[in-house]
């Protein structure tokens, strides 16, 4: 009977302190936004994290594109060759990478490489009373820290996602006319036909989603560390599994949205 | 909201604060005349950080009253806690120098960020700041994590001089210092202090750096001020933590959390 009980106060103690969390983050956010719009605005930091989280990515992200638009060329080609559908691989290259895969995979790298790179700066700033510092300075963390990178954030990865479109079609454009053997021409034709705006535009917005809640995660988990070197690790970490873990999630989300 | 000679700089009262299980602040009374050096003595874990933290606003109080230059503190937020904030300097124990800046650029910091001053201006006053606090000009494009401990302090003194603040707080400013770098901060802390005018609350367990630099020393234990008297009277106050204290006796009423086999 007692073990029971206990059973019972584990889950309600694990969902008091995910409401806890959860209301911590929420207050977070909206510090954060209400910093991101009201003047005023750190814009050379900014530009400086423009360039750090978007330019600095590009190889990364790159790569990642032209391979992964190569692979699903290959594979859309096997698949549709059991029902007699290997034309199909250039429309379905340009519309798995536009709508999905460019949005997502570049989230998911950039998570990785962003999201733990700001959560590791914040988190030491926070524990060397860097932040502190900036406080008794009459400088608001929130606008000099968080709102720059945000705002960077949010603009910059619909650019790198752009740009990962377009390497990840050219990646399946290179499988397809010279593994496959498929016609350029044609392919190239029925790419460009089969596009539609709407898919570029969701994509783009998903792109801007992501962004955000990268450089909020890495912001989030950054300035409540605490602990020494052992919780910069650890916020590290949390950054990058949460990160990947809402772009997921809010993946479906926003698929579900532009669906309807 | 009057301000007269008599009002104190800073008036501490009744301040609380608990962490979980831990009451770290118990009924904090202190009053600080302006242009007066205040320090606070206690050892580790006492409450000591946690009441300028508190005072500097890093903090928020569980209950209390923290008045500057008679006005209320505790609430404040946003452009009135700037306002604040603005008045005052801060030297902190590890310097929080910021790293991705050069050292001038530390300096510079309050002077651009809180008073708009131009690039030029601000790495002027930066020089000058940093001279006095003997600080060489050939310093000041170095990255901070070049400099040792004791420069690192230094700069972090410039930095909370540069704007001329009204208020100084200085966190365990001689801890990780050898006894000569020790016995230049609490020099360069007296004169910067002295000619500013400013008030001046420092936070330490270092006596000798108390004695030096203090006008009045308070004695904080568990969460409150047992003792608050003049410097050159500590040594005959006859209160018996602060003689275990400053005599760095092992026996004695303070009974430290120490494991003994």
């Amino acid at each position: 009977m007692m073990s029971r009980w206990n059973f019972l106060a584990a889950i309600g103690r694990i969902f008091i302190s995910f409401l806890n969390s959860t209301g911590h983050l929420i207050l977070f956010t909206a510090t954060a936004l209400r910093h991101v719009v009201l003047p005023p605005f750190f814009l050379r930091i900014t530009f400086q994290q423009m360039l750090r989280i978007g330019y600095f990515s590009l190889p990364v992200v790159g790569l990642t594109a032209i391979f992964t638009g190569a692979v699903l060329a290959l594979q859309i080609y096997i698949g549709g060759s059991r029902f007699n559908a290997e034309g199909f691989v250039g429309q379905v290259v340009v519309i798995s990478m536009v709508r999905e895969l460019g949005p997502v995979l570049a989230a998911l790298m950039l998570a990785g490489r962003v999201s733990s790179a700001i959560a590791a700066e914040i988190g030491t700033m926070r524990v060397t009373e860097q932040i502190d510092a900036l406080t008794t300075l009459a400088t608001n963390p929130f606008k000099y820290l968080v709102a720059p990178r945000l705002i960077a954030a949010t603009l910059t990865l619909p650019l790198l996602v752009l740009v990962a479109d377009i390497i990840g079609v050219m990646g399946g454009f290179l499988a397809a006319t010279q593994r496959l053997g498929l016609n350029a021409g044609i392919y190239m034709k029925t790419t460009l036909d089969v596009l539609q705006l709407e898919d570029v535009t969701s994509g783009l917005t998903k792109a801007a989603v992501f962004g955000f809640l990268i450089a909020l995660m890495g912001c989030y988990h950054g300035y409540n560390s605490k602990g020494g070197a052992q919780g910069v690790g650890a916020a590290t970490t949390d950054a990058v599994v949460s990160a990947s873990i809402l772009i997921l999630l809010f993946n479906y989300v926003l698929t579900d949205f532009f669906f309807s | 909201m009057a301000q007269t000679q008599d009002t104190p700089k800073i008036a501490v009262s009744g301040l609380y604060k608990r962490f979980g299980g831990n009451q770290v602040l118990a009924g904090i009374d202190l009053e600080i005349g302006r242009g007066k050096s205040v320090v606070i003595i206690g050892g580790s874990g006492s409450g000591k950080s946690v009441t300028l933290k508190c005072i500097l606003g890093l903090i928020k109080p569980d209950s209390g009253s923290i008045r500057i230059d008679g006005r209320e503190s505790t609430g404040l937020s946003g452009t009135e806690r700037e306002q604040v904030l603005a008045r005052v300097g801060m030297l902190f124990q590890a310097a929080a120098l910021f790293d991705s800046m050069s050292v001038w650029e530390n300096v510079a910091f309050g002077l651009m960020q809180r008073q708009r001053m131009p690039a030029e201006l601000a790495r002027e006053k930066a020089l000058a700041a940093m001279a006095k606090v003997g600080l060489e000009a050939g310093l000041a494009d170095l990255n901070p994590a070049e400099l040792s401990g004791g420069m690192q302090k230094r700069v972090g003194l410039a930095r909370a001089i540069a704007p001329e603040p009204e208020i100084l707080f200085f966190d365990e400013p001689t801890t990780g210092l050898d006894p000569i770098m020790s016995g230049i901060i609490n020099e360069l802390i007296i004169e910067r202090v002295r000619e500013l005018g400013a008030t001046a609350l420092t936070i330490t367990h270092d006596m000798k750096s108390a004695r030096r630099i203090a006008d009045t020393i308070a004695m904080i234990y568990q969460g409150r001020i047992i003792w608050c008297g003049p410097a050159d009277s500590i040594d005959e106050c006859g209160e018996p933590h602060v003689e275990q204290f400053i005599r760095a006796k092992s026996e004695g009423p303070i009974a430290l959390d120490v494991l003994r086999a």
